[in-house]
This record gives structure tokens, sequence and C-alpha cells, in this order.
């Protein structure tokens, strides 16, 4: 039994993004002057600086850009072998997101896998994970 | 000697140790206590501190002894100091002291970075471990994913290089066998390697996180170390050999671990060159960070000793970095042999280098110019050393 995930402590900027998956959805923050994204999420858009910033549902699917299987239990109780991967996601430019892959086995993970989101619910905050599209 | 410059005047280094019992600032005492002597300075002519990070509050292992309690510890009268973590990297403490020295902001001025990691673990009640359960600013992006090592951040880069570029495991194990080979040499480092690593060892070790195993990441380590930065116009109170610092730089595009393509040192590199006549072919020794054996590789790429995915060929077999390579890498054993000093022993070990006072592990010839680096992720800093 793995322990609880370190939680994020939520703030403007940050909630809808870790709250989403309450309702199934990966917001992520995108400028409704200039059109992109900022991530990590904060209200000033980090490519014009607008303040019109709303938080909007993406299409939740991506690639896994690179990865690591990590086999080293950080702390008591963490089961290992697990993988961490960083996802690009299809319909948000220039935006990474640190996750793990579920649901396969370790070794079923490769570069440029496709992968969907889904949601481990702990304590109010939905994590946003991701597994192999088959 | 005109104030236009800044130079390195003096080194110290406190005893290097695991679970040490010495308190983080006896250490920092030891150090500067022989910085000052090496430099033949006295305290009283210091008028200058600098540190990275300043002292961590939230994990006291990883920074234990702050600016201001070196002022008072050790009586200074300063006229400038400087602490801080929201700098390039560990070495641009070094490199705010050259600006300040340069602009006449003080005459000497101690760097000092100390490190208690090790001893922390073990003393948990005085040195309180980093809280895990709740997170906020950069870390609430990776720890949630238990991604909670830097670790687990630059494998994935390393696996990258692996999959765009055919690094192998065995390419990158010349970082670990380097740094083992001097370590071995290296009387600092006694505490910290104390056998021969072979290929074989590397290949079969505990794996951490792919494609790291244990021999692939720096150990934390108790001590402290010492740099002492000079005007130009004081060089004349210093009794030992001055190493100009030629250049720096640290640059960085996006202040993330997982945002950008590549990390900072790929954007470090060219802004160091573009600040310098230097070229790569001027470097008689390079001593690169490698809290994970992958980052001395990124180097040799951003700074142009070879091309971009060309690093792990450049290291293949270990000749060319070997102390009597074309480019000597990491003589002291870098972080991976000689202990976690985070970034100072970088700074140490080129001086040490380029005045000749490597004992059994100083390299051949007479080598004048030296990059020495630290960071990694959105860190970077490079000096740029000189014996004129």
């Amino acid at each position: 039994m793995n322990p609880p995930r370190p939680k994020p402590k939520l703030d403007a900027d940050n909630r809808a993004f870790w709250t989403g998956g309450a309702e199934g959805k990966l917001n992520m923050l995108k400028c409704s002057d200039c059109g992109q994204f900022t991530h990590p999420p904060r209200m000033i858009c980090r490519h014009c600086q607008s303040e019109a910033m709303a938080a909007v549902a993406v299409a939740g699917t991506g690639v896994i850009d690179t990865y690591t299987i990590n086999s080293q239990a950080w702390q008591p109780g963490l089961e290992v072998p697990f993988v961490i991967a960083r996802v690009k996601l299809d319909d948000v430019p220039d935006v990474i997101l640190t996750t793990n892959i579920v649901n396969c086995a370790v070794e079923e993970v490769g570069f440029d896998d496709k992968v969907r989101v889904v949601f481990d619910e702990q304590d109010g905050i939905w994590f946003p994970l991701f597994e192999k599209v088959r | 000697m005109a104030n236009t410059e800044a130079y390195i005047t003096g080194i110290g280094l406190s005893e290097v140790g695991v679970r040490l019992t010495r308190s983080p600032m006896g250490l920092t005492k030891d150090a500067i206590v022989q910085a000052v002597a090496d430099a033949g300075l006295t305290l009283a002519q210091i008028d200058g501190v600098a540190s990275y990070p300043g002292k961590s509050h939230g994990y006291l292992g990883f920074s234990p002894c702050g600016v201001d309690e070196v002022i008072e510890a050790m009586g200074i009268k300063a006229r400038w100091h400087f602490g801080g973590g929201e700098i390039p990297a560990q070495l641009s403490a070094i490199a705010e002291a050259a600006n300040a020295v340069k602009t006449g902001q003080a005459r000497h001025v101690i760097c000092f970075r100390t490190v208690y990691e090790a001893a922390a673990m073990s003393r948990p009640d005085e040195f309180p471990a980093l809280r895990r359960d709740t997170v906020e600013g950069y870390s609430q992006w990776t720890a949630p994913f238990f991604a909670t090592s830097a670790a687990c951040w630059v494998a994935q880069y390393a696996m990258r290089h692996m999959h765009r570029y055919g690094m192998t495991r065995e390419q990158l194990a010349q970082v670990a066998l380097n740094a083992n080979r001097n370590a071995l040499l290296n009387p600092n480092a006694r505490a910290i390697t104390k056998k021969p690593l072979t290929l074989d060892d590397y290949m079969t070790a505990r794996p951490i996180t792919s494609p790291f195993c244990l021999y692939d990441c720096d150990r934390f380590t108790d001590c402290s170390t010492v740099i002492i930065v000079s005007a130009g116009d004081a060089i004349d109170e210093v009794k030992s050999t001055p190493i100009r610092i030629a250049a720096t730089a640290g640059k960085v595009d996006r202040w993330s671990w997982d945002q950008p393509e590549w990390m900072a040192s790929y954007a470090t590199g060219p802004d160091l060159w573009a600040k310098t006549d230097y070229r790569p072919k001027d470097v008689d020794t390079v001593q690169f960070y490698d809290g994970f054996a992958f980052f001395p590789i990124t180097w040799l790429e951003a700074l142009g000793f070879c091309e971009v995915g060309e690093g792990h060929r450049f290291i293949e077999g270990g000749t060319r970095i070997a102390r009597d390579g074309e480019l000597p890498l990491n003589t002291g054993g870098g972080q991976i042999g000689a202990g976690r000093m985070h970034g100072f022993g970088f700074a140490h070990e080129a001086v040490t280098q380029l005045r000749g006072q490597g004992g059994e592990r100083q390299i051949p010839g007479d080598p004048r110019v030296a990059v020495a680096t630290s960071g990694g992720g959105p860190l970077a800093a490079a000096l740029l050393l000189a014996k004129d």
C-alpha cells in the first residue's frame, strides 16, 4: 500500500488544476487575450502578461516525451518499481506534465506512447495520472 | 592590477565526512580559517561574505549556516554581503562576489557553502527532514507523483539522450569510473571513496531511477567549502597564486525542472563564451557539476566541447576525460567521488589544479585555464578561471 501522495496546497492559481478531476476534467489555465496556456498555472499569462486567465478543460490526451522507471522507495512503503513520465499534451502546446503512467507493467512504457488522463482522488485532490491508449 | 578584475585568492575545505558530529558552524569556521590563511590574509581584511542558498530553515541539512551567522561568528565587518537561493546556481555566489569586488563594494569576500545532509539524516530531532506530506511552489508538480528526488527529474533527460542519441549505460558509467579513479588519489575524499569501482560493479549496481544506478548519484556529505574572491587592486595584499575569474555566466529561459526542452546549462554555455575571448580549445581541465552522472555530459555539450547529442561519445572509454587525457574532468572525484559539496567543490578543485597543488591527482603540464560549473535543471552557473 503506497503512502498518501504529497498534497498540494490549494490556492487561486492551482485550484482548477488539482480539483478538475472531480468533474473528470483536466483543467489548464488559458489566456483569453492571446489564447496561450500558462503552466504551471498562474493568474498572469506568461506569454502576454494579461490577467484574463480562465481554466479550460483540455482533451487529457498526450504522448510520453520521456520517462524513468523508478526503483528507489523514497518513502517507507512506496511500492516500486513505478514509472515517472513527462507527458506532452496533444492540445496544449509547450506544456509538460510530470506524472505517473499507470495500469500497465513498467516494461510496457515507451517513448512516444499515446496516453490519456485518469484521476487518482486522495483527500480532495484529483491527481492526474496517465494510462496507455490501447 | 586594475580593479576591473576579480581573483580567487584563497580556498578552504573542512573535514569532509559522513555523519560528522562537529557543528555546521564549526566546519564553516575550519574552512574559513584555512582559506584566509591560504590567501595570506587575516580575518580583519575580509569585508564581504557571500553564500548560496542562505540558511535553509525548512531543511537545515541542506544549508545550516546563514551569511548573517557567519558574519557574527567570525567577527567580520562586512561592507557587502549576499546570500540567497534565487540566483542561477551555487557558483553564482562567487560570480556575484566577483562583481562586488570589481565595483569596489568589497576587497576580499568569503564565499562559502556548508552542507550537513548526512549528519542531519542521523540527527533528525536537531535537523528535521524536509516535510513531504504537503507541498507548494515548484515541488507540487513533481512530489505528488513520487518524483521525490532530483534524480527522477534528471533521469528523464538522460533517458531521452539514450532514446534520441543512443547513449548507453556503459558510456554513462565513465563519469562514475573517472570520479572513482580520481577520488582514490584525493586525500579529501577518503571518507567518501574507499575502494576501486569496476565497470562490472557499475553495471550490476542497485538501480535508483533508470538509467541511474547508485553510482550515478552523489553522496550526502558534511563539510564546508570556502572560496575567497579578491579585487584586482587588492592582490598585492595576497600571498597565494591568484586565479582570475575571467568570465561568469548563468542563464535560464524557463525556471522549471520539467517544462523546458533542455536544462539551463545549454543556454549558459554559449553565454559564457560570449563574455570572453577564450575558447573551448584553450581549456586545460573542466570541473563539472555531477550531482548525477548525466550532468557532466550535458555540460560538455552545452559548453561546445562537443555537439549536442555527442557528450556520451566524447567520454566513451574514459581516456579523453582522464587526468592524462585531452580534457581532464573532475580531477578530485567530483561530488560522486568526493562528496556532495554542492557546487563549491568544483571551484575549489579548479583552483587546486591551476595552482599545481593537486598532489597525486595533479594533471600534467602547466594548466592555465579551467571551467567550473554548478547546477542542473533550471540551475546553471559557469566560471571560467585563468592563471595569468
